[in-house]
C-alpha cells in the first residue's frame, strides 16, 4: 500500500516519461513541419511541369518517410507508461483522454494511412491532381493527428470541461468542445506547429547548405531554400506572437511558472523580463538571498506588459505564490494547502459516509468536497515550497528557447536576401552556420518542451494532482530497468536514422 | 469507351495492386519496414508483455474495485511519502 511507496519511483518514472517524450519530439516537429514544405514544393511542380522541382519534391519525401518510419509508434511507448507507472493519474484522466485520443487514432489511421501510400506509391500511378491532394492530406492529417495529444496536454495544463467524479475517481468531461477549444489548447496546437514548420525549413536549409558548401546539387539546393526559408520566415514569425499570447495565458493560469522561467521571487509592478543572468541555485523561496548571482540584465516593464497586457502592472513572483500576498490578493499555496486538506478530508469522509450507508453525512461532506475541490491537489503538499518548479532549468531553457527563435527569422532573412541577390554560394559562413540550423533547432524544440513541461511540476494535473499521487505504488527498480532498456532503443534507433538518413543524403536526388 | 471500361479491372483489384507495386518497388522503403516491424515487435512482444503490465488492469477484475483503490490512494495518503525533500524535485 502506500506506505511502502518508494520515493525514488516518482522521479524515476518522470525521467522515463521524459526521455521517451523527448526522443519522441525529435521526430514530431519534423514530420508536422516538413509535410507542408513538401506540400508546396509538390504544388510548384504540378503548377510548372518541371523535373527539376519532382526530383526536389521526391528526394525531400523520401527523407520524410524515413524520419516518420523512425519516429513512428514511439509515442505508444508513454501510453504503455501511463498504465505501468502512473496508474492513478490514468485511471483519473481516462475519461478525458479517451475521447481525443480515440479521435487522434481514427484521424490518423484513415487520412495518414491512406493518403501515405498515395503520396509515395503514386507518382505516374494516379493522377497528377489527385497525387498532390493526397501530399496536401497527409501534411493535414499529420498535424491533424497532433492536435489531439496537444489538447490532452492542454487540459493537463489547464483542466477546464471536467467535472471531478467522487464515487469513481474520475474527472469526466462535461464539454467536448471547451476541453478541445480551450485558449491553452489553441495557442498550444498553433505554437507547437509553426515550430515545426520553421523545424522543416531548418531541415531543408541544414542539408541544403550541405550540397552549396560541396558545389553539389546546387540549382535543387537553391530552390529548395528559397521555398523553406520563405515558410520558415512566416512560421518563425507566427510563432513569435502566438509565443507572447502562450505567455500570457501562462501569466493567467499557471502564474508559478512564469515566475520560475523569470528567477522572479518578489512580485513586482513595472516588472522586467529577464533577458540575461546567472541564477542563484542556493536561493530558496523563504530565504532573502538574491536571485541572481553576479551580472543580470531586466528590460523594464517588459514581463508586465507579457503577463498582463501593460506595462505597469503587478506580476506575482514564487514568494507570493507560496505564501500568499494579501495586498494583491493573491492566494498562496499555503492557504491552498489547507483547503486542498479539507477537501482530501471531506472525499474521505463522503466515502467512508457513503460505505456506513449515511446518505445525509454523505450529502454534507459532498458539498463540502465541492466547495475546496479546486485546490484537491495542494492536500497532498507537505509545505508550500513544494509547488515552485525547479527555478534554473525553466529559466535557461526558457532563454535558449527565445535566443534561438529570434535567430532563425534573422537565419531565414540572410538566406532570403543573399538568393534574392545571387551570391548565396559565396556566403560561406551562412552557409556553415546553416548546416548546424536543425540541431539548434532541435535544442530549441527540446527547450520548448522543458519550458511546458517541467514549469507545471509538481503537478500532472495543474492544482489538481501531483505527480506523487499521480504514480503507481512500483519500487524505483522496476522503472530503472526499463529506463535504461529504453535509453539503449532509442540509442540505435537514432543511430539508425541518423545513418539511413545521411546514406540517403549523401546519394542526393538524382539517384533517388 | 464501353470496351475500355468493361476492361478496366475492379476497384478494390486496382487498390490491391497499386500497393503491390509500390511496395515491390520500394528501396530504402525495404529497409524502413524492417526497422517498424522489429520495433514494433520489441514494443509490443517484449515491452508491453513482460515490462509495462497496466497495473490497474491486471491487480484488479472490475472498474468498481479499480476505483475503490484509486480513492484509496487519495483520500489516505501518509503525509511522511510525500516529503519532497528525499525527493529532490527541486533546484
Amino acid at each position: 500500500m502506500i506506505e511502502n511507496l518508494d520515493l525514488g519511483m516518482v522521479n524515476w518514472a518522470r525521467a522515463q516519461f521524459a526521455l521517451t517524450a523527448m526522443y519522441h519530439w525529435i521526430f514530431v516537429p519534423l514530420t508536422l513541419g516538413i509535410s507542408w514544405i513538401i506540400a508546396f514544393y509538390h504544388t510548384i511542380y504540378v503548377r510548372t511541369g518541371s523535373e527539376e522541382w519532382k526530383r526536389l519534391t521526391r528526394f525531400w519525401m523520401k527523407l520524410f518517410g524515413i524520419n516518420f518510419a523512425i519516429g513512428v509508434a514511439t509515442g505508444i511507448i508513454m501510453e504503455f507508461e501511463f498504465g505501468t507507472n502512473w496508474s492513478n493519474y490514468s485511471w483519473m484522466v481516462g475519461d478525458i483522454f479517451g475521447a481525443p485520443l480515440a479521435v487522434e487514432g481514427i484521424v490518423a489511421f484513415f487520412i495518414e494511412a491512406t493518403f501515405f501510400a498515395v503520396m509515395f506509391f503514386g507518382w505516374n500511378r494516379v493522377s497528377k491532381g489527385f497525387h498532390l491532394f493526397s501530399t496536401w492530406m497527409v501534411a493535414v492529417g499529420s498535424n491533424l493527428s497532433a492536435v489531439w495529444i496537444l489538447v490532452a496536454n492542454s487540459w493537463m495544463q489547464y483542466p477546464v470541461g471536467q467535472a471531478f467524479n467522487p464515487d469513481t475517481a474520475r474527472f469526466e468531461m462535461q464539454n467536448f468542445f471547451e476541453v478541445a477549444l480551450s485558449p491553452f489548447a489553441v495557442n498550444k496546437f498553433t505554437h507547437t506547429t509553426s515550430a515545426s514548420m520553421m523545424m522543416g525549413a531548418l531541415f531543408i536549409i541544414s542539408i541544403s547548405s550541405w550540397y552549396l558548401l560541396r558545389g553539389r546539387h546546387v540549382i535543387m539546393a537553391k530552390r529548395s531554400i528559397v521555398v523553406a526559408a520563405s515558410l520558415g520566415l512566416i512560421a518563425s514569425i507566427f510563432t513569435i506572437f502566438n509565443g507572447d499570447e502562450s505567455a500570457y495565458q501562462i501569466a493567467q493560469v499557471q502564474p508559478m511558472k512564469l515566475a520560475a522561467v523569470e528567477g522572479l521571487y518578489e512580485g513586482q509592478t513595472n516588472a522586467g523580463l529577464a533577458v540575461f543572468g546567472v541564477i542563484n541555485q542556493d536561493k530558496k523561496v523563504y530565504d532573502s538571498q538574491p536571485a541572481f548571482t553576479g551580472f543580470n540584465v531586466h528590460v523594464p516593464g517588459v514581463l508586465s506588459l507579457m503577463a498582463n497586457r501593460s506595462f505597469g502592472s503587478f506580476v506575482p513572483g514564487m514568494k507570493d505564490l507560496t505564501y500568499g500576498n494579501a495586498e494583491h490578493n493573491i492566494l498562496g499555496a499555503a492557504q491552498k494547502m489547507e483547503l486542498g486538506q479539507k477537501a482530501v478530508a471531506s472525499l474521505d469522509a463522503y466515502r467512508q459516509a457513503k460505505k456506513a450507508g449515511d446518505a445525509a453525512a454523505a450529502e454534507v461532506q459532498l458539498a463540502a468536497f465541492n466547495e475546496n475541490k479546486v485546490h484537491l491537489g495542494y492536500g497532498y503538499l507537505n509545505k508550500a515550497d513544494e509547488a515552485v518548479p525547479p527555478v534554473a532549468l525553466n529559466f535557461y531553457a526558457f532563454r535558449i528557447m527565445i535566443a534561438l527563435g529570434i535567430l532563425f527569422p534573422l537565419i531565414f532573412i540572410g538566406y532570403l536576401l543573399f538568393s534574392y541577390r545571387g551570391s548565396l554560394e559565396r556566403k560561406k559562413c551562412l552557409l556553415g552556420l546553416g548546416t548546424i540550423t536543425y540541431v539548434l533547432g532541435i535544442i530549441a524544440s527540446q527547450a520548448g518542451w522543458i519550458v511546458a513541461e517541467v514549469g507545471r511540476q509538481p503537478w500532472a494535473i495543474q492544482d489538481l494532482l501531483p505527480v506523487t499521487v499521480a504514480r503507481t505504488n512500483l519500487t524505483a527498480g522496476t522503472v530503472q530497468t526499463t529506463f535504461f532498456m529504453f535509453l539503449v532503443l532509442f540509442t540505435l534507433l537514432l543511430i539508425a536514422e541518423i545513418s539511413i538518413m545521411a546514406k540517403q543524403i549523401n546519394i542526393g536526388p538524382e539517384e533517388n | 469507351m464501353i470496351t475500355q471500361a468493361t476492361d478496366r479491372p475492379w476497384l478494390a483489384t486496382r487498390i490491391y495492386r497499386f500497393y503491390r507495386d509500390g511496395f515491390r518497388q520500394m528501396t530504402v522503403g525495404r529497409t524502413l519496414w524492417k526497422i517498424i516491424f522489429i520495433k514494433l515487435f520489441i514494443m509490443f512482444a517484449v515491452l508491453k508483455l513482460f515490462f509495462f503490465p497496466d497495473f490497474l488492469a491486471t491487480r484488479f477484475a472490475t472498474d468498481t474495485q479499480r476505483a475503490d483503490y484509486v480513492i484509496e490512494q487519495l483520500t489516505r495518503p501518509d503525509p511522511a511519502m510525500f516529503n519532497p525533500s528525499k525527493e529532490d524535485n527541486h533546484d
